[in-house]
């Protein structure tokens, strides 16, 4: 019976179907490796593109500053407002600052920045590039002779991975400046107090683990949204596709790469 | 404006073409394509959306493969050479688009001086400004020079694309309906521009399009795609002397109408 059941058309669709996404996932897996490993044989070959790599990083800094700001404040100011009644139960709320710097520093601040850029920049680099192929522009750049994939691709992914590590440290600074506001009108600390109780809990394994999630959240960020927006299907619903993989797929794989570098820096602690 | 027929110097086909199959999995586009396009001459490929015309032409500049065939551009077989090859084979090709797909971020001058600038390394400021004017003058547009696309009409957009073609002095150029879109008056201001191209810069040129009054003011040459092969070619006359059920609609559609 189990098996009269197994061979019915509607077992067989299931099955064919399930087939093929299992078949797609690893097809799309081989091609990002194989888009990776482009970036890397271009990026670094002559001639460089540095005033288009500028132009990039001044875009993606601009375009996620003032949501970084504003979120990075609030975060901190937040976070330092909720640990407050838990700490008081003990009598520990002078180690607020310890607590909020090594909530922003280690984990906050570089995943809050990954997540905001991946929706500001990413959505914009894959609707940006799947637009333009749309419109056949990548295509007019390779007849045209010149590399689409060096002035589109490793321009934007170089832009990302440099600029996000900047902004991550810029919104741990924000966020600091958050819990310092909400410290100093509770408990009456001063600047230079919290300062100091802000950075003393703090290694130089934090910062470092701290800034090569950045570089990596930057890589990924762009690399997904040129992956996306570089290949994607024709039409106007291909640029709709092409926006969402780029932030679904970004923040999918900054939670992954979190969970990684986290587990890592344990082992050197 | 009527076309002064230019005979090619038939002994040496800049394109060459033998056998070009093309299929899109179950879809048989091109079905054994032979074709010679010759130093000098305007071949205006003609059939129905959908035949492959466009298809034939990326193959050409090696933005599709073939699936079999030789493809043999200036005496390179597209097929079978590096990237490296095919990056230089391709500063000799021009590829005029269908909608232009000019560069929608940067003005016009910067659309005309991105190819010349990545391909002509060392170039100095002076040089490049004399380019952007030759080939802005060329096309008649030289008061666009500072506009960004979006501000210019489907004819301008027409035009810059070509000038943005012409800046590397392309031996061979590729038009892919040139007039799709565009009214009457200004099919036949783009028409006098390929003309106007072919003489001027000494091209040769593959001209996709349905169009038979572009056929007409610009083929030296036509072969009429149908059903994934070249079934008639000729001059203009010739290919449509004939009774041919698939053939004859096209011209009563375009003229009799």
């Amino acid at each position: 019976m189990d098996t009269a059941a197994s061979s019915t058309p509607a077992v067989r669709k299931k099955k064919s179907k399930l087939w093929q996404s299992i078949t797609d996932f690893f097809v799309s897996l081989y091609n990002i490796n194989k888009f990776i490993l482009r970036f890397f044989r271009e990026a670094f070959m002559p001639p460089f593109e540095f005033k288009e790599v500028m132009r990039q990083c001044y875009e993606v800094g601009v375009r996620s500053f003032t949501l970084i700001t504003v979120t990075g404040f609030i975060v901190g100011l937040i976070f330092t407002k909720q640990s407050r009644p838990s700490l008081s139960q003990f009598g520990a709320t002078s180690w607020l600052p310890s607590l909020v710097s090594i909530a922003i520093m280690r984990a906050l601040a570089p995943l809050v920045t990954a997540l905001i850029a991946s929706g500001k920049v990413g959505s914009s680099i894959g609707a940006e590039l799947g637009s333009m192929r749309v419109t056949e522009q990548i295509d007019a750049m390779e007849v045209s002779g010149t590399k689409p994939f060096k002035f589109l691709v490793c321009t934007r992914v170089l832009a990302t991975t440099l600029t996000i590590p900047i902004l991550s440290t810029y919104t741990g600074f924000i966020a600091m400046f958050g819990g310092y506001l909400n410290v100093a009108q509770n408990e009456g600390t001063t600047w230079s107090t919290f300062i100091q109780e802000f950075f003393d809990p703090l290694t130089y394994t934090d910062f470092v683990a701290s800034l090569i999630k950045s570089v990596l959240f930057g890589f990924t960020i762009g690399i997904v949204g040129c992956y996306q927006g570089y290949y994607s299907a024709k039409g106007t619903e291909g640029v709709g596709k092409a926006a969402n993989g780029a932030v679904v797929t970004a923040m999918f794989l900054v939670f992954i790469e979190e969970i990684i570098v986290v587990q890592i820096t344990s082992w050197f602690r | 404006m009527e076309k002064k027929i230019v005979k090619g110097d038939h002994t040496n086909p800049v394109i060459s073409i033998r056998g070009l199959k093309k299929s899109f999995e179950d879809y048989h586009v091109l079905r054994g394509i032979d074709l010679d396009l010759y130093q000098g001459e305007n071949l205006v490929v003609l059939g129905r959306s959908g035949t492959g015309k466009s298809v034939l032409i990326k193959i050409i500049s090696g933005l599709l493969p073939p699936d079999e065939g030789d493809v043999e551009v200036l005496g390179q077989n597209i097929a079978h050479i590096s990237d490296y090859e095919l990056q230089a084979l391709r500063i000799r090709i021009g590829f005029s688009f269908q909608n232009s797909a000019l560069y929608d971020s940067m003005t016009v001058r910067k659309n005309l001086e991105f190819p010349l600038v990545r391909n002509r390394r060392g170039i100095t400021r002076k040089e490049i400004d004399a380019n952007v004017e030759e080939v802005l003058d060329a096309v008649g547009l030289s008061q666009t020079i500072n506009q960004m696309p979006s501000e210019l009409s489907g004819g301008q957009r027409k035009r810059i694309g070509i000038a943005r073609t012409l800046i590397l002095n392309p031996e061979i150029m590729l038009y892919d309906e040139p007039t799709a879109g565009l009214d009457p008056i200004t099919c036949i201001e783009i028409n006098d521009l390929i003309n106007e191209v072919q003489t001027r810069f000494n091209t040769s040129s593959i001209i996709i399009t349905h169009d038979l009054t572009c056929a007409k003011q610009t083929g030296d040459r036509i072969s009429m795609l149908l059903d994934g092969q070249f079934q008639r070619t000729g001059t203009f006359d010739e290919v449509f002397a004939t009774t041919d059920d698939r053939v004859k609609p096209f011209y009563d559609y375009n003229f009799i109408q």
